[in-house]
C-alpha cells in the first residue's frame, strides 16, 4: 500500500541514501566541466565580443556626433564672424561714399565760389573801367564845348 | 470492494521502489541514472547543435542558447556581484539546466509507458539522493568560494554583525543544504504523486491542469534552487565593511 515503505525500510523507500548520492555528485561535477567547455565558455565568447563590438560602435557614434557638433559650432561662430566682418565693410564703405561725396562737394562749391568771385571781380573791375572812361570822354566832350565856345567869341 | 481497489491502485503508484544496481558493495538506483543520463544526453546534443555554428548574427538555436546564457549570467551576476560571478556562472547554470531539465523531463516524458522490473522512471530530482547530492555541492562550493577569495577572514562572516550570530550562523551551514534538497525533492515528488493519482482517479481532462501547474512549479523549483545556490555564494564572497 502507499506507505508502505516510507521511512526507515532497509530496502527502498522514499529516504534511501546509497552511493547514488555521491555518484550524481560526481555526474553533476562532471556536467559542470562539460558544460562550461561546451555551452558557456563559446556562447559566452560571442556573445561577449557581439556587446563589445556595439559598445565599441556606440562609442564611436557618439564621439562622431560630438565632432560634428563641435564642428557645426566652429562653423556657426566662422558664419556670424564673416556675417559682421561683412557688415563692417559695407558700412566702411557707405562711410568712404560718403566722405568721397562731401569733399568732392565741398570742391566743387569752392570752385564754383571761386569762380563767381573772380567773375564778379571783373565785372567790378570792368564797370570801373568803363565808368573811367566815361568820365574821361565827359571830360573830353565838357573841353570841346569850353575851346568852342571860347573860339566863337 | 471498490475501497479496496482504489487502495491497490495507489499501492501501482510505487512510491519508493527502487530499480537497484549492485556494482561491488554498491548499491544505486538505477532509475535516477537512467532518466538523468537520458535528459542530460537530450540537454548535451541539443546544446551541441546551437553551438556547432556560432555566428555573429545569431539565428534559431544559437538565439535560444544565447538567451539562456544571458538569463543564467543575470542570475549568478545580481546574486554573486560583479567581482567574482564569472567563475560561479558555469556552476549556478549548470545547477539551474540539470534541475530544469530532470524537473520538465521527469513531467513532460510519458515514463510510466516504460515498464521497469521493479521501481518507475521520473524525474531525477524526485530521488532524495539527487538533491542532496546537489545541495551538498552548494555548501562545498559556498565555503570554497569564501575560503578561497577571503582567506580565514571568510570566517568573519560568522560574527559579523555582532558574536551573538554564531550559533545561528552555524545552525544555518546545515539548514542551508537541508532545505536546499528537501525543498526540491518535496515539491518534485509531491508534484509526480498528485499526477500519479490524478491520472488514476480520473483518467481525462483533470489532470491536465495540474500538470501545468507542475511544469509551472518544476522550472521554479528549478529557478529558487540556482538563485539560492548563486546567493550562498555570493554571501559567502561577499566584503563587509
Amino acid at each position: 500500500m502507499l506507505a508502505f515503505n516510507f521511512f526507515g525500510a532497509t530496502e527502498g523507500g522514499l529516504f534511501d541514501i546509497n552511493a547514488t548520492l555521491p555518484l550524481m555528485a560526481i555526474q553533476v561535477v562532471a556536467l559542470t566541466y562539460i558544460l562550461n567547455s561546451l555551452f558557456f565558455k563559446p556562447v559566452g565568447n560571442v556573445v561577449e565580443k557581439r556587446e563589445k563590438f556595439v559598445s565599441n560602435n556606440i562609442i564611436e557614434a557618439k564621439n562622431k556626433l560630438s565632432e560634428v557638433k563641435k564642428l557645426e559650432a566652429d562653423l556657426l561662430t566662422q558664419l556670424q564672424s564673416a556675417r559682421t566682418e561683412a557688415q563692417k565693410i559695407v558700412s566702411e564703405a557707405e562711410n568712404e561714399s560718403d566722405k568721397l561725396y562731401k569733399e568732392a562737394l565741398e570742391l566743387a562749391n569752392n570752385e564754383a565760389n571761386a569762380s563767381k568771385e573772380k567773375a564778379r571781380l571783373e565785372i567790378e573791375s570792368q564797370t570801373s573801367a568803363a565808368r573811367d572812361q566815361l568820365s574821361k570822354q565827359a571830360d573830353d566832350i565838357s573841353e570841346l564845348i569850353v575851346n568852342r565856345l571860347i573860339l566863337e567869341k | 470492494m471498490f475501497f479496496n481497489s482504489l487502495l491497490t491502485n495507489f499501492a501501482a503508484l510505487e512510491v519508493g521502489q527502487h530499480l537497484y544496481w549492485q556494482i561491488g558493495n554498491i548499491r544505486l538506483h538505477g532509475q535516477v541514472f537512467l532518466t538523468s543520463w537520458i535528459l542530460l544526453g537530450a540537454l548535451l546534443v541539443f546544446i551541441s547543435l546551437g553551438t556547432k555554428k556560432m555566428e555573429n548574427d545569431p539565428k534559431g538555436l544559437q538565439n535560444l542558447l544565447e538567451f539562456l546564457w544571458d538569463y543564467i549570467r543575470d542570475l549568478a551576476r545580481t546574486q554573486i556581484g560583479e567581482k567574482v560571478y564569472r567563475d560561479w556562472m558555469p556552476f549556478i547554470g549548470t545547477l539551474f539546466l540539470f534541475v530544469f531539465v530532470s524537473n520538465w523531463g521527469g513531467a513532460l516524458i510519458p515514463w510510466r509507458l516504460i515498464k521497469l522490473p521493479s521501481g518507475e522512471l521520473g524525474a531525477p530530482t524526485a530521488d532524495i539522493n539527487t538533491t542532496i547530492a546537489l545541495a551538498l555541492l552548494v555548501s562545498l562550493s559556498y565555503f570554497y568560494a569564501g575560503l578561497s577569495n577571503k582567506g580565514w577572514r571568510y570566517f568573519e562572516y560568522y560574527v559579523h554583525p555582532t558574536p551573538i550570530m554564531l550559533p545561528f550562523k552555524i545552525l544555518e551551514d546545515f539548514t542551508k543544504p537541508l532545505s536546499l534538497s528537501f525543498r526540491l525533492f518535496g515539491n518534485i515528488l509531491a508534484d509526480e504523486l498528485v499526477v500519479g493519482v490524478l491520472v488514476f482517479l480520473v483518467p481525462l481532462i483533470l489532470p491536465i491542469p495540474v500538470m501545468f501547474l507542475g511544469l509551472f512549479t518544476s522550472a521554479i523549483q528549478a529557478l529558487i534552487f540556482a538563485t539560492l545556490a548563486a546567493y550562498y555564494i555570493g554571501e559567502a564572497v561577499e566584503e563587509h565593511h
